[in-house]
């Protein structure tokens, strides 16, 4: 299904999380926002350390306009605000990244983590209850013995669903500097964790130790211009995994040339455009996200104006690059000013791998289709987003011609950021991080054959 | 769009500079903005380029405010400050700026830069106390050579030093201190006036005592109304910071300054 049929995205659910206290709203910031591998679930998380978690309404032949709703499933305190006495510093719980765990046994498990800690979360559900105990009474009171006069065997009796999340390992102490991407093994046993400057290999039952695979800290802290800003493990080979720097360029690792993964097997880097030389050339070229195409032929990166798409056996230079918001490329000196140009938006890919999308501001996220090469800007707000209604193209225009509902690029909110967005593995379903909203939309033609 | 386009590659920081900075970047440079109401023309490359120096390092300072900083921001824009002082010294365009404007302008351009990040510290007064902490022990492994370097650089300069060895190195204070002044120092000293005037007349004559930071730490400069007072408010004791609360860079209070070191 090509971007064709994306156009007609309608909306499924808007959530709005509520003020967790009076405080404002900061801590509904969501940070992260991520599908499991079916996409019955959906994990977000926010800056106040929550994690909430939606489930998809299965399909039911009686409401057929209902299913493929999302509706809260579990919401919990994942992380709480630490103090580093070391250092005189706080320790922020907001969470940077969630991550599901392929699915084993009845249980759901995911990692979230903020800046130092990585946690893991057994999500069950319960059903039933056992009921008529011999010991004990209705409410768990020992029973009077000599009331007791025969034995009855205890029944399960279904009761309401209770949706239990228990942390179940907590990986702490592992990290300097501050943790910026988790990504789980194919071989679900293991996973990496990168802070800016190294990454760790750990088993997903030890907690005490890890194994340091990458290490990019120089000797001399003055030497230091580079850092680690993603990184993830190849869908399929257990051994390889990316990590991308500040300076444009991903690494392609293999774990079993060493054991630290200092030399990288490839160097993937373009060559700077000499006629597009600023000061502000290697603030944009910093690479903000690295995704793996589920056929893990192809990586995707997102630095502050493009989005490219690398052949992993091409390291000279990205097979695709699209313009997110080259208007911005004028305005550098300003964003730089107001730290704009330091957002870190990420980027997905479908489930075929042939559409990728990114967030830009204004509540803008721009899709590209790989095949058509045709390109779309959707705005996730209120006012365009009531249920069923369809999304509507925007454009930004920069000069010359304005078209009707054209935004001007000097009218662009650059605190309305869409830095977060995931793609349900399968089915053209999205999720849109809008600062404390999250937006969820599905391809209105998909919804309508069920 | 087309238009714009050649607008961008050929002028490309003419262009991105002009309407950042005209509208945005020169709120506290009254100099500048006088400058440009007088001629009413596009800042020179060279002026956008100081600008660019002094925004970037006003960030650097301002993101150790912060609770965290980020080390990624940090790092970037420590490399956009190295650019730009590798492309100055190639140039040699640093004297030209100085000659331009007289040596006077450039000390208060600094100084402008200095007044905001201190507004900003003073907010986070408390949480600067280990920070300065660290520093002075640092600054107790440095050789004199160093310190001369460090006393006759201008005062918003002395800050970022100090506050990025610190936003870069939070875990272990003790850690390649000496080395990473040296080096700050060399990314750093072409924005020390170099230009022949008083301010380095001044410490050329001062002996190496004044270096001690034993003097400096017996809490001396503390009630002391001085110029380039932030520099020296980092050597003072912690309790000692909070006491330096308006001081002004003035030549006149150099003076002063360096009488006293010398006469104890």
């Amino acid at each position: 299904m090509g971007i064709h049929g994306l156009v007609a995205l309608s909306s499924l659910l808007l959530v709005s999380c509520p003020p967790k206290s009076d405080a404002g709203h900061q801590a509904d910031i969501i940070s992260t926002v991520e599908f499991n591998h079916t996409g019955e679930l959906l994990a977000t998380g926010d800056k106040g350390g929550r994690v909430v978690i939606f489930q998809r309404e299965p399909e039911s032949k009686n409401e057929p306009y209902n299913q493929g709703e999302y509706n809260v499933y579990s919401t919990f305190q994942s992380h709480e605000p630490e103090f580093d006495y070391l250092k005189s510093l706080e320790i922020e719980e907001k969470i940077n990244k969630i991550k599901w765990l392929p699915q084993q046994n009845a249980a759901h498990s995911l990692l979230s983590t903020n800046d130092k800690t990585i946690k893991l979360w057994k999500i069950t559900e319960r059903d039933k209850r056992p009921e008529g105990y011999n010991l004990k009474d209705e409410e768990g009171k020992l029973k009077d013995l000599s009331t007791v006069t025969s034995l009855q065997v205890p029944v399960l009796k279904p009761m309401d669903l209770m949706v239990e999340v228990t942390p179940r390992r907590i990986f702490a102490n592992g990290h300097t500097y501050h943790v910026n991407s988790i990504s789980v093994n194919s071989d679900c046993e293991t996973y990496m964790s990168a802070d800016d400057l190294r990454i760790n290999l750990w088993h997903l039952a030890i907690t005490d130790r890890s194994f340091n695979i990458v290490d990019i800290k120089p000797a001399n802290m003055e030497d230091l211009t580079e850092v680690i800003t993603a990184s993830e493990f190849h869908p399929h080979h257990c051994n390889l995994f990316v990590y991308s720097s500040s300076k444009g360029s991903l690494r392609l690792c293999d774990m079993r040339a060493s054991a630290l993964c200092d030399k990288h097997s490839k160097l993937y880097e373009e060559p700077e455009d000499p006629s597009n030389r600023s000061f502000f050339s290697e603030i944009i070229s910093s690479v903000s996200d690295v995704k793996f195409s589920h056929s893990g032929r192809y990586m995707l990166t997102r630095d502050y104006l493009t989005v490219k798409v690398w052949d992993l056996n091409m390291e000279t230079k990205p097979v695709e690059t699209y313009q997110v918001h080259d208007y911005l490329r004028s305005k550098l000196c300003s964003l730089y000013e107001n730290d704009c140009i330091f957002d870190k938006f990420e980027c997905a890919w479908n489930g075929s791998d042939s559409v990728i999308m990114t967030g830009a501001y204004n509540n803008f996220f721009r899709m590209f289709d790989r095949n058509t090469k045709r390109d779309v800007t959707l705005e996730a707000s209120r006012e365009s987003s009531k249920p069923r209604a369809i999304l509507k193209p925007r454009r930004v225009c920069v000069g010359g011609k304005r078209r009707k509902d054209d935004i001007s690029v000097d009218s662009l909110d650059f605190t309305k950021k869409i830095l977060h967005t995931a793609w349900h593995p399968t089915e053209n379903i999205i999720a849109i991080a809008a600062t404390n909203n999250l937006y969820i939309f599905q391809d209105k033609v998909n919804s309508e054959m069920h | 769009m087309g238009e714009e386009e050649g607008l961008h590659q050929t002028q490309f920081l003419d262009t991105m500079f002009v309407r950042g900075l005209k509208r945005k970047c020169f709120d506290g440079e009254e100099d500048i903005e006088g400058t440009l109401a007088g001629i009413k023309a596009i800042p020179s490359y060279n002026l956008q380029r100081q600008s660019l120096l002094d925004m970037s390092l006003v960030k650097l300072q301002l993101c150790h405010m912060l609770v965290e900083p980020n080390l990624c921001r940090s790092v970037l824009i420590a490399n956009t400050v190295r650019q730009i002082q590798e492309e100055m010294t190639q140039d040699g365009t640093w004297q030209m700026i100085n000659t331009q404007s007289t040596g006077q302008a450039s000390l208060d351009r600094l100084v402008s830069t200095d007044i905001l990040c201190r507004s900003s510290r003073d907010q986070a007064e408390g949480k600067h106390v280990p920070a300065y902490g660290t520093f002075n022990k640092d600054f107790e492994s440095d050789q004199a050579q160093d310190s001369s370097e460090t006393m006759s650089t201008a005062p918003s300069v002395q800050a970022p030093r100090n506050l990025q060895s610190n936003a870069w190195e939070m875990e272990n204070p003790q850690e390649n201190k000496g080395n990473f002044q040296k080096s700050l120092d060399q990314i750093f000293e072409t924005l020390e006036n170099k230009s022949p005037n008083s301010v380095e007349d001044l410490f050329s004559e001062v002996d190496n005592s004044y270096y001690d930071l034993d003097t400096m730490l017996t809490g001396m400069m503390s009630n002391t109304k001085m110029g380039h007072c932030d520099s020296l408010e980092t050597f003072s004791t912690p309790t000692n910071t909070a006491s330096n609360s308006n001081c002004k860079s003035d030549l006149n209070d150099l003076d002063h300054i360096v009488e006293i070191l010398v006469e104890s």
